[in-house]
C-alpha cells in the first residue's frame, strides 16, 4: 500500500497532496482543541503503536502479505481527527526515514492510508453502532466492521486515483479488480485484528476507547459471549459475496490484451471525446471496451468513498461538538 | 503472522558511518535538498533515459561520499519489493502495442511504465535512505522545527520515534513469552493471542506515556523540546546541500528544452 515515487502521474500527486494537506490542516485545528499538552505524548505513543503494528505482516493469499493499516483502529481509539493525524505522521515518517513509500507519493499515500481509512472507518463505525447493541461487544463488532470496510475503501480510493493518473496502460477494471480483491482479504485480517485489539483495550481501560465514550460504565462492562466461530464464518461469507460481485465485474469486461485491435481504432475516435482524454488518464480507460460503463462504475465508487468519508467527517464534527459541550 | 516488516531495523541504528561531509551538513538543508531532488526526478519524462542515468550517478556519488555501505543501502531498498513485483507484471497485463522480448509478447507502453516506476522509485528511495543514514533522529526533528512544520506534528513525530524501539522490544518480549508457552500460530484464526497482546501493549504504552508525561512536566516540559543544537544552516551549508538537487534541476531543464 505504500506506493513509491512515480507510481501515479505528477498531476494526481499534486492534487492528492493538496487534499491531504487540507485534511491535516483541518485535523490540526480540530485536534488542537481536543489535544491538550497531555494528549500529544499519548498521540505520539499511539503513532508508535500503529507503526509497530504495521511491521507485522500476515499472509493473505499466494505470496501476498498484508499488514495492519491501522486507520480505523486509530479512529476508534483516538477519535477520527487525532486518528487521522497519527496515521498521517506514521506514513510521512515511513517515507522520510525508511524509504517506505515515496516522498512525491505522500499525497496519495496519506489520503488513502490515513484520511480515507480514518474517516471511512469512522463512518462505518458510527453506522454499525446504530444497529449493534450498546455494549462492549457492540463497540468491538463495530470496530471490526469499520476496519474491514476501511481497507476496501482505501483500495477503491487508490483505484480511482489510478483512473485519473495511471502511469501504466493497465485498465481501471484490472487495477480495481486486483486491488479490491486482494484488499477484501486483507480487510478480513484488519477486521479480526482491530476487533481483538479494541476488545482487549475495552476489557482493561474502556475509558481509553474514544468510540465508546458515549457508553455508561454498566454498558461498557456488558460483554456478550460471542465466540470466534460466528465471527470467522460471517467474515468468510461476506468475502465470498464480495468476491463474487468483484470477479463478475472483472470477467464481464474484456481483457486489455484481447482488445488491442479495437483499441487502436477506439483511441483515435476518443481523441475528440474531450471528457475521456482530458479528465482521466488515457491509460486507465483505454483497455475498456465500454467507456461509459467504466466511468459509471468509477463514479459510483468515487461517490461511495466520498460519501463514507463525508459521513465520517460529519459525525466526527458532531460528536466532537457534543463531547466538548458535555465537558463544558 | 510471523516475520518483521521489511523496515525492521530500529530507529536508533539508522545512521551508519561516523563522519563525512554529508553527515556534517545542516539537517534542514539536507531535507530541503532531498525534497527538491525527489520532485525533480518525479516530474522527469520517462523517455529521457539518460536523465535518470544522471540522477542515479548523482545520488550514488552522494552515497559514496557519505560512506553508506552498499549492503546497508540494498537491504533498506528491499521495502520496494512489492512494487517491483507489481512493476514487472505491468508489461504482461497492459494493453497497447506489443513487442517480442525473448519470445514473450509484452506491451511497449507497459515496459515504459515498468521502467518509469522502477527508475523513479529506486532513485527516490535511495535518496531517502542516504538522508536517514547520515542524519540522526534529533537532527531530523530539529530540521522539521526549523522548516516551520507545525509544533504538534513535530511533537507527535518526536514521541513516536522515541517510543518506537521501546514498543518493538516490548512486543518482542511478549512474543517470546508466548512462544515459551507453546504459542505457534499458523493460521489467521489463531491470531487472537497476538491481537490481545497488541491490545495489552496499547494499554501499557498509554499508561507509560501518562507517567512519562507527568515526569516531563515535573522537569519543566513546556510542550516543545528545547533545540539544544543551535547550529542552524549557514549559507555555505545551503550551497553545498543544493549542489546535487540543482544539478538534477539543470538536467531536467536540459530534457525539457531539447
Amino acid at each position: 500500500m505504500h506506493a513509491p515515487d512515480g507510481f501515479l502521474e505528477p498531476g494526481v500527486a499534486v492534487a492528492t497532496a493538496l487534499i491531504a494537506l487540507v485534511a491535516i490542516a483541518a485535523g490540526l485545528r480540530v485536534a488542537g482543541r481536543e489535544l491538550g499538552d497531555r494528549q500529544i505524548p499519548l498521540a505520539g505513543i499511539a503513532a508508535a503503536f500503529i507503526f509497530a503494528a504495521q511491521m507485522f505482516n500476515f499472509p493473505v493469499a499466494a505470496g501476498t502479505t498484508g499488514h495492519l493499516l491501522g486507520g480505523a483502529l486509530a479512529a476508534v481509539l483516538l477519535g477520527p481527527w487525532v486518528g487521522m493525524l497519527v496515521v498521517s505522521v506514521v506514513v510521512v515518517v515511513q517515507a522520510l526515514l525508511f524509504a517506505d513509500g515515496g516522498l512525491t507519493a505522500l499525497g496519495y499515500n496519506v489520503l488513502n492510508m490515513a484520511v480515507v481509512t480514518a474517516f471511512g472507518g469512522w463512518a462505518m463505525f458510527r453506522l454499525a453502532r446504530r444497529f449493534l447493541p450498546r455494549s462492549a461487544s457492540g463497540v468491538v463488532g463495530a470496530s471490526a466492521l469499520a476496519a474491514g470496510v476501511s481497507v476496501v475503501l482505501s483500495a477503491a480510493a487508490f483505484s480511482i486515483e489510478w483512473l485519473f493518473g495511471a502511469s501504466a496502460p493497465v485498465p481501471f477494471d484490472t487495477v480495481f479488480g486486483a486491488m479490491v480483491g486482494v484488499h477484501v482479504l486483507i480487510g478480513i485480517g484488519e477486521a479480526v485484528l482491530t476487533g481483538l485489539v479494541v476488545g482487549a483495550v475495552m476489557a482493561s481501560r474502556p475509558d481509553l476507547v474514544s468510540g465508546a465514550a458515549d457508553l455508561s460504565a454498566g454498558e461498557r462492562a456488558e460483554r456478550g459471549r460471542v465466540g470466534m466461530k460466528p465471527f470467522v464464518i460471517g467474515g468468510v461469507l461476506a468475502t465470498i459475496a464480495f468476491a463474487t460481485v468483484v470477479s463478475q465485474f472483472a470477467v464481464d469486461n474484456p481483457d486489455g490484451l484481447e482488445k488491442v485491435a479495437i483499441d487502436q481504432g477506439f483511441i483515435d475516435t476518443a481523441q475528440d471525446h474531450a471528457f475521456g482524454s482530458f479528465i482521466f488518464a488515457d491509460y486507465a480507460t483505454s483497455g475498456v471496451g465500454n467507456e461509459t460503463l467504466s466511468l459509471a462504475i468509477a463514479g459510483l465508487f468515487g461517490a461511495a468513498v466520498t460519501l463514507a468519508v463525508g459521513f465520517g467527517l460529519f459525525s466526527a464534527s458532531r460528536s466532537g461538538r457534543r463531547s466538548s459541550g458535555a465537558a463544558a | 503472522m510471523s516475520g518483521a516488516h521489511s523496515h525492521g531495523s530500529t530507529v536508533g541504528s539508522l545512521v551508519v558511518g561516523g563522519d563525512s561531509p554529508v553527515h556534517r551538513l545542516a539537517p534542514e538543508a539536507k531535507v530541503v535538498a532531498l525534497v527538491v531532488l525527489v520532485f525533480t526526478v518525479a516530474v522527469t519524462p520517462r523517455t529521457a533515459v539518460w536523465a535518470f542515468g544522471v540522477y542515479a550517478s548523482l545520488i550514488i556519488a552522494v552515497a559514496v561520499m557519505a560512506r553508506v555501505p552498499a549492503r546497508v543501502l540494498l537491504s533498506r531498498l528491499s521495502v520496494l519489493t512489492p512494487f517491483v513485483i507489481f512493476a514487472v507484471l505491468i508489461p504482461f497485463v497492459a494493453g497497447g502495442e506489443t513487442t517480442d522480448v525473448w519470445g514473450l509478447s509484452l506491451s511497449v507502453e507497459g515496459l515504459w511504465a515498468m521502467w518509469n516506476i522502477l527508475a523513479k522509485a529506486s532513485i527516490g528511495a535511495t535518496a531517502s535512505i542516504v538522508l536517514s543514514s547520515t542524519t540522526t533522529v534529533p537532527d531530523v526533528l530539529a530540521a522539521l522545527t526549523r522548516l516551520k512544520v507545525p509544533r504538534v506534528l513535530v511533537s507527535i513525530v518526536a514521541f513516536m520515534l522515541r517510543y518506537l524501539d521501546l514498543l518493538v522490544q516490548q512486543l518482542g518480549r511478549m512474543r517470546t513469552s508466548m512462544v515459551a508457552r507453546c504459542h505457534d500460530p499458523r493460521w489467521l484464526w489463531q491470531v487472537k493471542p497476538i491481537a490481545s497482546s497488541a491490545g495489552a501493549l496499547f494499554v501499557r504504552s498509554y499508561e507509560r506515556g501518562e507517567r512519562i508525561h507527568q515526569a516531563m512536566l515535573a522537569r519543566g516540559y513546556t510542550g516543545a523540546m528545547p533545540d539544544l543544537d543551535q547550529r542552524s544552516a549557514t549559507a555555505a551549508d545551503w550551497v553545498r546541500a543544493m549542489v546535487v538537487p540543482m544539478a538534477a534541476v539543470v538536467t531536467l531543464v536540459a530534457v525539457v528544452v531539447r
